[in-house]
């Protein structure tokens, strides 16, 4: 029941915050809509009970690449760009977009939890360990080399930002 | 009474989600709210394999929406500053102004 509830309060501050993002006229009120969008997922992380990336994603996410976001429009002047027209004129695809949308969302809402067919739920694994340590269990052994790839590829791309965003390079 | 949530509900939501960034791509000028848009398809992204995690009591999704992540930070990183060398080369952030390679 309770679960019920935060999970619809989740879903309409994750859709509003999406909506809003895609709809400002402001590039700072975008961005601003786009924490609020990240932050209900957040929640819904922690509703499905992966504590590990509800973490990153406040901290990584809303602290990080947010703040990013934030230091770019700050640097690059964006008031022209705010009095200009702000959407394409590709209404077609936006409303091919919707439709589907509103057709999955009408799908679900007249057959119900029926209208995904899924095989049956997997046996409630042991209760042991928490999230983070199983977690870091399975990267750190079964997925280590992916771990260390990931790392070269951070290495990468702090070298090209920097390169990018260098005056002279 | 409401009824309880299943993995259904959480497939919808990211479906949704992953539309808005899509239209936010077709339809917006401006090349740092498209970007943001790409955040947002990222994450329905994850939030779909966080919920096969819990529907399938595994943890190899979880993984995959870490690695998602930092892929998404890399992608921000990069972008942002090749948006920032853009700005000091052409004066604008409006993607239809920036035609260069356009016949």
């Amino acid at each position: 029941m309770l679960e019920t509830v935060f999970f619809y309060a989740f879903a309409a501050l994750t859709l509003a915050g999406a909506i809003l993002t895609v709809t400002m006229r402001s590039a700072v009120h975008c961005a601003i809509a786009l924490i609020s969008s990240l932050a209900g997922v957040a929640g819904l992380y922690l509703l499905q009970h992966a504590e590990f990336l509800f973490a990153v994603q406040i901290v990584l996410y809303i602290g990080g690449v947010m703040v990013l976001f934030l230091f770019v429009i700050m640097l690059v002047n964006l008031d022209a760009a705010a009095r200009e027209r702000q959407f394409h004129r590709h209404w077609l695809a936006a409303l091919a977009c919707l439709a589907g949308t509103g057709a999955l969302v009408a799908l679900f809402l007249t057959r119900g939890a029926e209208s995904f067919k899924l095989g049956a739920p997997a046996a409630e694994a042991a209760p042991g360990a928490g999230n983070i340590e199983t977690l870091s269990m399975l990267l750190f052994r079964e997925y280590l080399v992916p771990f260390e790839l990931a790392s070269l590829l951070l290495l990468v791309a702090i070298v090209g930002g920097v390169m990018m965003a260098k005056k002279r390079i | 009474m409401l009824a309880p949530i299943t993995t259904g509900h959480y497939l919808v939501l990211s479906a949704a989600l992953l539309l808005i960034g899509a239209v936010g791509i077709l339809m917006r000028r401006n090349v740092v709210v498209i970007m943001m848009s790409i955040e947002l398809i990222l994450n329905a992204v994850n939030i779909n394999l966080v919920a096969f995690d819990k529907y399938l009591h595994k943890l190899n999704g979880q993984i995959f929406a870490i690695f998602v992540i930092t892929v998404a930070v890399a992608e921000a990183a990069v972008g942002l500053g090749i948006l920032i060398a853009l700005f000091r080369n052409k004066e604008t952030v409006l993607v239809d102004e920036i035609d260069l390679l356009k016949w």
